[in-house]
C-alpha cells in the first residue's frame, strides 16, 4: 500500500497557510533532575518563516528541536505542531505528526550500514512504501538538489563531513515535509562548506516553501540564512540580499539560562547587542 | 553509606522497570503492525548462521571432553559402554542449551549492545524516530524474534555435534563399537529431556537478546559508554543464562517429571 505524506483538513490547511502558526511553544518548562533546561519558553514559528536559535552550549537550543519533534516531553506548558497539541501524545500518535517534520541532526546521524540512496530514501522505502521507481526518482531529485547525485551508491563513511550534512538535509527533505529542523548543521565544517549548507537551507525555505527552525552558534551562518533569499531564474538558483519584508520572516531567539533573552529580526539583534553585555559578548 | 545503598537500590529498580517495559513493548510490537519482515530475516542470518561456527565448535569439544572424562571413570567399573547415555543425557538437557547460550551471549549479546549503543550515541536512534520509525519495532523486535527462534536450533545442533564428538572419542579412545555407543545414546534419552532441550533455549535466546538490546538502548557517555555497555551485556547475559537455566529447569521438573 502506497502511503502519501499527511494531508491536513481544509480548514486547518487554510489556518496554517503562509504566516499561520505552524509550531507554537506555550510556556514550556523542562528539567532533567535538578538541572533546569527551559523555563517558560514561548514562541511561534509562522509557516514559511525561519526561527534561528542562538545561545551558548547547554542553553537548551537543541532541546527545543527535540521537543518539537516529540523526542522529549516537556514538564509543563503546551506544544503545537501543525495544529495538533503534541505534548500529551504517545509514540504512535507522534509518528503521525513526524510525517510532516524533517530533522537534520548535528553530525548528520546517517545510518552507517546503509548507502546514501538507502539513507535518503529511508522514509520512502520503509515507512511510506512508495514503489521502488518512484522512490528512486525522488531520491535522485533531492540528491540533485543538494548537488550529490554522483555519490548515490556510496556509504556514509566514504563521504566528507560536509557531504554527510548535505545527505542528511536530502534525507530530511525527501518526503517533502512542511517543517525542517536543523540542529547545528554547520558545526565543524570549513567556511566554504558552511556556505553550501546555508544555501541549501535558504533554497528549501524560499523555493520549496519549507518552514524552518535553525539552531546554531555560528553567527555568520545565522545571518546568511536570515538575510539572503533564493530565486530560480531560467533553471539556475541565485542568492541575493533579502529585502526588508523577506528579512523580517527570519527571527532570532537568543536563549540564556533556559529563558528567552532576546527575540527579534537581524537588525533588532544588532541594535540590542550594542547595549546588552551578554549579547555583545556572544556576537563579538 | 545508607545514601549509597538507597541510590543503588533506586538504580536497580529503575533498570528492572525499564527492562520489563522493553519486554512489554516487544510483545506489543510482535503482534501489531508494522512488522519489518526483511529485518527479521536479516537477523535470522546474523544471529543464527553467524553463531553457527562457534556453537558447533563448542558443542563438538564439549562432547569430546565429556566422553574422555566420563569414559575414564566408567572404564574403572567396566561400564564404558554407558558413555553414550551420560553424554546424551547431559548434552540434551543441560550442556547443549547452556553452552550455546553462553556462546551466543558472547557473540550476539555483545554485538547487539555495541550496535544499538553506537546508534544511540550517534543520534541514529533519534533519527529513526524522526523519520517515523519505532526503534523497538525496527531494531529490537527482529532481534528478539531471531534470538527466540534460532537459539533452539543452535542448541539442537550443538547437542548433535556434541554427541558426534563423544562418539569419536568413545570409539577411538575406548574402543567401544559405534552401534553400542549410539544404542546407549538413545537409551539415555527420555521425551521429557528432549522437551527440556528445546524449551530451555527459547528462554535463553529471549534473555540474551533482550538484555543486549536493553543495555544498548540505555548507553550513555559516547564511545566509552559503548564499550561499557558491551562489557555489561556480556557479563549480565552470561550470568542470566545460568540463572534462567536453573529457573526453567526447576519449573520443567515440577511440570514434567
Amino acid at each position: 500500500m502506497v502511503k502519501e505524506a499527511r494531508t491536513r483538513p481544509a480548514l486547518l490547511d487554510e489556518a496554517l497557510a503562509f504566516g499561520g502558526p505552524i509550531i507554537v511553544f506555550d510556556q514550556v518548562d523542562l528539567a532533567f533532575d535538578e538541572k533546569v533546561i527551559l523555563r517558560q519558553v514561548s514562541f511561534t514559528l509562522q509557516t514559511g518563516h525561519t526561527k534561528i536559535f542562538l545561545g551558548a552550549s547547554g542553553a537548551g537550543k537543541s532541546t527545543i528541536l527535540r521537543l518539537a519533534l516529540g523526542l522529549l516531553k516537556p514538564d509543563g506548558g503546551r506544544i503545537f505542531v501543525n495544529g495538533e497539541q503534541i505534548d500529551g501524545m504517545n509514540e504512535d500518535q507522534l509518528m503521525a505528526v513526524r510525517a510532516d517534520l524533517g530533522m537534520v541532526f548535528q553530525e548528520g546521524a546517517l545510518f552507517d550500514s546503509l548507502t546514501v540512496r538507502e539513507n535518503v530514501g529511508y522514509k520512502l522505502f520503509e515507512e511510506l512504501q512508495w514503489p521502488i521507481d518512484k522512490a528512486n526518482g525522488r531520491v535522485e531529485e533531492v540528491l540533485g538538489f543538494v548537488g550529490l547525485q554522483q555519490f548515490i551508491d556510496r556509504m556514509p563513511s566514504e563521504l566528507s563531513g560536509g557531504q554527510r550534512r548535505r545527505v542528511a538535509i536530502a534525507r530530511a527533505m525527501a518526503a517533502k515535509p512542511r517543517i525542517l529542523l536543523y540542529d547545528e548543521p554547520t558545526t565543524g565544517l570549513d567556511p566554504i562548506t558552511c556556505l553550501t549548507v546555508d544555501e541549501e537551507i535558504v533554497k528549501l525555505r524560499d523555493l520549496e516553501g519549507v518552514s524552518s527552525v535553525l539552531v546554531t552558534h555560528q553567527l555568520r551562518d545565522a545571518f546568511f540564512v536570515a538575510e539572503h533569499a533564493a530565486t530560480r531564474r531560467n533553471g539556475d538558483v541565485t542568492f541575493e540580499k533579502a529585502d526588508r519584508e523577506k528579512g523580517d520572516q527570519a527571527e532570532f531567539i537568543m536563549l540564556k539560562d533556559g529563558r528567552i533573552h532576546f527575540e527579534g529580526n537581524a537588525s533588532e539583534l544588532r541594535r540590542a547587542a550594542a547595549v546588552d553585555p551578554y549579547m555583545q559578548s556572544f556576537l563579538s | 553509606m545508607t545514601g549509597k545503598i538507597q541510590e543503588w537500590s533506586k538504580a536497580a529498580v529503575l533498570e528492572v522497570q525499564e527492562y520489563v517495559r522493553l519486554l512489554a513493548q516487544v510483545g506489543r510490537a510482535a503482534v501489531t503492525p508494522p512488522i519489518y519482515y526483511r529485518d527479521i530475516i536479516e537477523q535470522f542470518e546474523s544471529i543464527g548462521i553467524g553463531s553457527l561456527t562457534v556453537v558447533l565448535l563448542a558443542g563438538l569439544f564439549t562432547g569430546m571432553v565429556l566422553a574422555l572424562n566420563s569414559g575414564m571413570t566408567l572404564d574403572r567399573f567396566g561400564a564404558k559402554s554407558m558413555v553414550g547415555q551420560l553424554i546424551s543425557a547431559s548434552m540434551v538437557k543441560e550442556l547443549g542449551p547452556v553452552l550455546s547460550g553462553l556462546m551466543v551471549s558472547g557473540r550476539v549479546g555483545s554485538g547487539i549492545a555495541a550496535e544499538l549503543g553506537s546508534m544511540l550515541v550517534t543520534d541514529q536512534i533519534a533519527a529513526l524516530r524522526a523519520l517515523g520509525t519505532d526503534p523497538i519495532r525496527k531494531l529490537v523486535m527482529p532481534r528478539v524474534a531471531a534470538g527466540v527462534l534460532m537459539m533452539p536450533l543452535l542448541s539442537i545442533l550443538a547437542t548433535g555435534i556434541g554427541m558426534v564428538g563423544g562418539w569419536i572419542v568413545t570409539v577411538l579412545q575406548f574402543h567401544v563399537a559405534s552401534t553400542v555407543y549410539w544404542t546407549s545414546v538413545v537409551q539415555g534419552l527420555y521425551m521429557q529431556d528432549i522437551w527440556m532441550g528445546i524449551i530451555k533455549p527459547i528462554f535463553l535466546g529471549l534473555t540474551i537478546v533482550t538484555i543486549g538490546c536493553h543495555v544498548g538502548l540505555r548507553t550513555t557517555g559516547g564511545t566509552q559508554g559503548v564499550g561499557n555497555s558491551t562489557k555489561l551485556a556480556v557479563v549480565a547475559s552470561s550470568v542470566a543464562v545460568i540463572a534462567v537455566d536453573f529457573m526453567v529447569t526447576k519449573v520443567m521438573i515440577v511440570l514434567m517429571y
